[in-house]
């Protein structure tokens, strides 16, 4: 599988902590990368690096379209990694637009799609530039998203009232509607009870293989071992910025270095 | 019990807020100023506290436990809504048929602040910003049309759009440095631009006339007809034949401000349905959200800066045509907080209310002059009841008179969102 993102030497130092310390992995296209480690390892802020929330103090980040087209992420502002490089993520805490409709979360998703640029917003008012075929189909792409996590029934219902296994699947959905080449999902299984996690991974892998949408690779950070185990294609570990480990399931769930960031501190040494 | 003894401790209270307050009274003698002491005035404020606050006591404790909740209220307030609306509309439309000259000059003031409310809408109840130096777009617009009618000699109808742009692109300007403050910070800042407009155009002497303001500003002509008292070649009157009367002029001047308001509720009612104002919604509720989302929030806050401060430019091109004179005077602090008040009382957001909330503050507080008790005005108490107005909206109602937002794209019947769950905003 060809490469999608390369992240090299990634450091973020906040102050006299260093949160990232020059980390490299590889996400490649079409598979479900894990990041996994515990509480304070810097997951969180590798994510943020790469959507562009931190400028990392330093390193690559480069992402690779299918068509060959490259990015520099940790260059970019930060609304071009969603709109141009195609990278959409969610949120450790839920950040739904509360206040506004299931819906509408979906529309504002797509609302480069839908505004190319103020112009054609300001036309709209005037009902110029053809602002409804493109309204409908933004609406079409809504439908089969709302069809997927199974809200189609709440469209219209407020955000902010969704149960919380609905939240976590309306903002999946919600950055879906970007149209990403990758995914980035902080903890989306966070909170799930067993059955709402097996719903979960099934969406994931149906989002992976292209049957709703495009077909989109994912970087996914779990606490939750079993979704992490089932759905993942490759695992990168980190503990303290640093990354521990890396290769298939199996490879890293048999790797000490991981059980023992895992079972203790690995500073104190339990063996 | 507990009530009599409540009742007394406010009644303390008010003793010694008032003892000195109002017991305490300066005259200016021959060479300073006397002190006269007026124990019957504090009696009276006292008892006034003591039975008020029995009064208070036992009401509530004589009321039903279970209140009509939220969800009801803003129920009833929409049914309201839905009819009062359209009746409002029609009031307003046929107005110079059956108001005088003094209610048509009012009904003028007050949609002027109708427009000004609607406008801010935009920027603080949709794009959740922020701003207390509207004024300052009203006073750029007003006189951007002052100085190219009085210097360019250029017609009404080509000074509006032009006051409008004019207002918009200082909007965007002083957006550009200022947007990327939040919150508290934003207000502080846009409080400053707001005088630092009015001290400009202070000192500007050689531009703006400074303190004198500009005279002689040129009134609105109807397709090129004008509305003189004198009537004569070229006017109203002259073309249709008709006496040359004053009150043609308040007439058409009602109808242009009414046009105007109406275009600018149009814009906002549609733009709140399109992407723009669906993002600016959203920007209010979760910035962070929408950058990972990829909307450009810099611009997204420009566009909804520009256009607000473009209504009010409007508003104040017609201002300065209306008054055919400005001075720096008109552009004070006070009146960003009025139209900041009218949008806050009225419900962040909502239309309806913003419109009755301008009709309140600015047509009711102009009715209290000439009532005339023990002596005084009541006109010169109005930012007392100014005041008590928001202190009791705030109390009852703290989202507004007219609350909640309606969504604005369904696939089925849409259902109106309670104001508990919509953000307010942190600029
Ligand atoms: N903006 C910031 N300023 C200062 N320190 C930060 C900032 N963001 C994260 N950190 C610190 O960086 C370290 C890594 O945090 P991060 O949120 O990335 O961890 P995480 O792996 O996501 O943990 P969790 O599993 O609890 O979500 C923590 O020690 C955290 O306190
Ligand atoms: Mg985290």
């Amino acid at each position: 599988m060809a490469e999608l993102l390369s992240v090299e030497n990634l450091t973020m130092r906040f102050g006299g902590l260093l949160a990232v310390d020059t980390l490299s992995f590889t996400a490649r296209a079409g598979e479900i990368t894990a990041v996994i480690g515990p509480n304070g390892a810097g997951k969180t802020t590798v994510f943020n690096c790469i959507t562009g929330f931190y400028r990392p103090t330093s390193g690559q980040l480069s992402l690779t379209h299918a068509g060959g087209h490259g990015f520099q992420l940790q260059s970019l502002p930060g609304h071009r990694i969603a709109r141009v490089a195609r990278v959409a993520r969610t949120f450790q805490n839920i950040r739904l637009f509360a206040g506004m409709t299931v819906l509408e979360n979906l529309m504002v998703a797509q609302h480069n799609t839908l505004m190319p640029n103020v112009a054609s917003g300001l036309l709209a008012v005037f009902g110029l530039g053809g602002y409804r075929p493109i309204q409908a189909r933004a609406l079409d792409k809504a439908r089969l998203w709302l069809d997927a996590i199974g809200l189609t029934e709440r469209a219209d219902d407020v955000a902010g009232a969704l149960p919380y296994g609905a939240q976590r699947r309306l903002e999946i959905a919600r950055a879906m509607c970007v149209d990403p080449v990758l995914l980035c999902l902080d903890e989306p299984a966070a909170g799930l009870n067993p059955r709402e996690s097996d719903e979960l991974s099934a969406l994931l892998l149906r989002i992976r293989g292209g049957e709703i949408g495009d077909g989109c690779s994912i970087l996914l950070i779990e606490h939750d071992m079993g979704v992490v185990m089932r759905i993942s294609d490759h695992v990168v570990v980190l503990d303290h910025g640093k990354k521990i480990s890396d290769g298939t399931p199996e490879a890293v769930r048999n790797d000490p270095h991981v059980i023992a960031a895992y079972l203790g501190d690995g500073d104190e040494g339990l063996e | 019990m507990t009530m009599l003894r409540d009742a007394l401790l406010s009644a303390l209270v008010a003793l010694g807020l008032f003892g000195v307050m109002i017991g305490l009274k300066t005259d200016p003698g021959p060479t300073s100023l006397v002190l006269t002491w007026r124990p019957e005035a504090v009696a009276i404020a006292v008892v006034v506290v003591f039975f008020g606050r029995l009064a208070l006591l036992s009401w509530r404790a004589s009321r039903p436990a279970v209140a009509k909740g939220p969800g009801q209220v803003a129920a009833v307030m929409r049914k309201a809504g839905k009819y009062l609306a359209p009746v409002l509309l029609v009031l307003t439309a046929t107005m110079p048929f059956y108001a005088g000259r003094y209610y048509l000059d009012l009904g003028i003031l007050v949609l002027t602040y109708v427009m000004l409310g609607w406008g801010l809408n935009i920027v603080v109840g949709l794009a959740g910003l922020l701003d207390l130096g509207y004024v300052a777009f009203y006073a750029v617009g007003a006189y951007s049309f002052a100085l190219f009618a009085t210097e360019y000699g250029l017609g009404f109808w080509t000074c509006l759009p032009l006051g409008g742009l004019f207002a918009a692109t200082f909007g965007v300007l002083l957006g550009f440095p200022v947007l990327r403050l939040r919150g508290d910070y934003l207000a502080i800042v846009t409080l400053a631009f707001g005088e630092i407009v009015r001290v400009v155009i202070l000192n500007w002497v050689s531009l703006t006339g400074g303190p004198n303001g500009i005279s002689g500003i040129p009134r609105p002509t109807f397709f090129g007809l004008t509305f003189s008292a004198a009537g004569g070649e070229g006017s109203f009157a002259d073309f249709f034949g008709i006496e040359p009367d004053i009150s043609q002029r308040v007439i058409f001047l009602f109808y242009v401000i009414f046009g105007l308001a109406l275009l600018t509720n149009w814009v906002s009612l549609r733009l709140r349905n399109l992407p723009l104002g669906r993002a600016w919604e959203a920007l209010r509720e979760d910035e962070v959200a929408c950058r990972s989302l990829g909307i450009n929030v810099t611009i997204t806050k420009l566009t909804a800066f520009g256009i607000g401060a473009m209504f009010a430019g409007f508003a104040g091109a017609f201002f300065a045509t209306r008054q055919a004179f400005i001075s720096p005077e008109s552009f004070t602090f006070i009146e960003s907080a009025i139209v900041l008040a009218i949008v806050v009382l009225g419900g962040l957001g909502s239309q309806l209310g913003v419109a009755m909330a301008a009709a309140v503050m600015i047509g009711g507080a102009e009715l209290l002059r000439g009532i005339v008790i023990a002596g005084v005005d009541l006109v010169e108490y109005r930012m007392l009841f100014f005041g008590l107005a928001l202190v009791l909206v705030m109390v009852l109602r703290p989202r507004g008179l007219v609350s909640g937002r309606t969504p604005s794209v369904s696939l089925g019947k849409a259902r109106e969102i309670p104001a508990e769950m919509v953000a307010e905003g942190r600029g």
